[in-house]
């Protein structure tokens, strides 16, 4: 029977690895996995590579994990927010490495490791520091700069229901990096709100097939905090 | 007496400028107002990169919902029709040139139509690029919405962007509190104006040549 429902989180992260590469979920503090990375924190897992659009919000989940000094490199988009102390404080100490990517970037990166591609040509970034010594070529009558896959070891992704298949739906703008990410890692770990027996989620409706989910958590349902918006 | 255009009556003359059933990026800032500027009964469909088409405005107070969120991490609304969709998808809809406009904050806009508006290139400064690089060449037409001149009285139109360069020859269309330009293979073309600006005082504080 496949059965991928895992009782706690605790027991859904156990085997994350000193130096693993690990892709977090969300944008802002929606989809944020907060459950599975505060039982990372705990698991003590260090020198880790995180991928996420932000470098954390407030004093919790990422941000704690870069606090606590567990983070050596992140890849992101857009760390500089109102509330990430926590990664302005280890950065400016140069304690934390950062590989800033355009956000489009990022995300087809993390798509072309899921989806087998070796690279791909973008015309994003072209002439800018952040395309610096990467090659270019014309195509399409555009200069276009090459991009590489991004792999990971761990996916923590937040999802709306799941099953035992590890079939995924989401809840609005908390999709957002999980559907990618389920796909570019060795092994994905989804929290979610219910677990349903098969059958119960619409077919039709289910954006993440199961065959890219190793581990479901159910997690207790509490509302998404803001954070991150400028005052 | 030039009478410079307040924020929202620079928001007014972007949204007066998308046309019926465009798909439109607003970027963070100051383009976010130009939001409020759309009558309701229009079909414009607002586009968010974090996964929103068909955003409708802010929630009215206590209805907030924070997985439901635009860009700048602000909660909003979903118009009937509305749809989500994942962070590739929707970056896809930049990239593959779907979007009708996008219109971004600046620092600075050369007269070649190159943007700068991600970092400030500072030694101390944590540099942040969210989507920007995208959207800049990814959407069919790029505006910019900024102050013209910056806080020091110093051009934001350049003959050369000094701060980091966002995308190369992008921008097509600069809002200003002054003006609004088009930027053409002649030069950059000046469309309006203030009131009670003439010519030689816009072209005074514009550090590139403008074409009447």
């Amino acid at each position: 029977m496949v059965d991928k429902i895992v009782a706690t989180c605790a027991a859904a992260v156990a085997d994350v690895h000193d130096g693993a590469t690990v892709m977090i979920g969300g944008f802002g503090t929606a989809g944020l996995p907060n459950e599975l990375t505060e039982a990372l924190i705990a698991q003590g897992a260090r020198e880790l590579t995180v991928v996420n659009n932000n470098a954390g919000n407030g004093d919790t989940g990422l941000a704690a994990l870069i606090g606590a000094g567990r983070v050596r490199k992140i890849i992101c988009s857009f760390p500089r927010q109102t509330d990430s102390h926590h990664f302005d404080r280890a950065y400016r100490a140069g304690r934390i490495e950062l590989e800033l990517v355009p956000q489009g970037n990022l995300a087809e990166r993390i798509r072309a490791a899921g989806a087998g591609i070796g690279g791909f040509f973008t015309p994003t970034g072209y002439g800018t520091d952040l395309a610096k010594g990467k090659e270019v070529r014309q195509l399409d009558g555009r200069m276009q700069v090459f991009e590489t896959p991004i792999h990971a070891d761990f996916a923590f992704i937040k999802a709306e229901r799941g099953d035992r298949w590890g079939n995924l739906t989401y809840r609005m703008t908390a999709r957002n990096f999980g559907p990618v990410m389920a796909t570019a890692a060795k092994v994905t770990i989804a929290t979610v709100f219910e677990v349903v027996a098969l059958g119960e989620l619409d077919p039709e409706a289910v954006v993440t097939p199961g065959i890219f989910v190793q581990r479901v958590v159910k997690i207790a349902r509490s509302a998404t905090i803001g954070g991150g918006a400028r005052a | 007496m030039t009478t410079k255009w307040t924020r929202d009556q620079m928001a007014a003359r972007v949204a007066a400028g998308i046309g019926e059933g465009m798909v439109v990026n607003l970027g963070i800032g100051l383009p976010t107002l130009v939001a409020n500027h759309i009558a309701p009964e229009r079909d414009v469909i607002l586009h968010s990169e974090n996964g929103v088409l068909g955003m409708g405005p802010a929630p009215t107070a206590g209805q907030e919902d924070y997985d439901l969120i635009n860009a700048g991490k602000q909660p909003v609304t979903l118009l009937p029709g509305g749809v989500f969709f994942h962070h590739a998808d929707s970056f896809a809809m930049m990239r593959g040139g779907h979007l009708d406009v996008c219109v971004l904050g600046a620092f600075q806009v050369a007269a070649n139509g190159d943007l700068a508006n991600w970092h400030t290139g500072q030694a101390d400064a944590i540099p942040a690029v969210g989507g920007a690089m995208d959207l800049a060449i990814g959407a069919r037409k790029t505006w910019v919405m900024m102050e013209h001149t910056t806080k020091g009285g110093e051009p934001k139109i350049v003959p050369r962007c000094t701060y980091p360069l966002t995308g190369l020859r992008c921008v097509s269309r600069v809002y200003t509190d002054l003006a609004v330009l088009d930027i053409t293979p002649s030069g950059m073309v000046v469309r309006e104006m203030a009131e009670g600006l003439d010519f030689a005082a816009l072209q005074a504080c514009t550090g590139a040549p403008l074409i009447r």
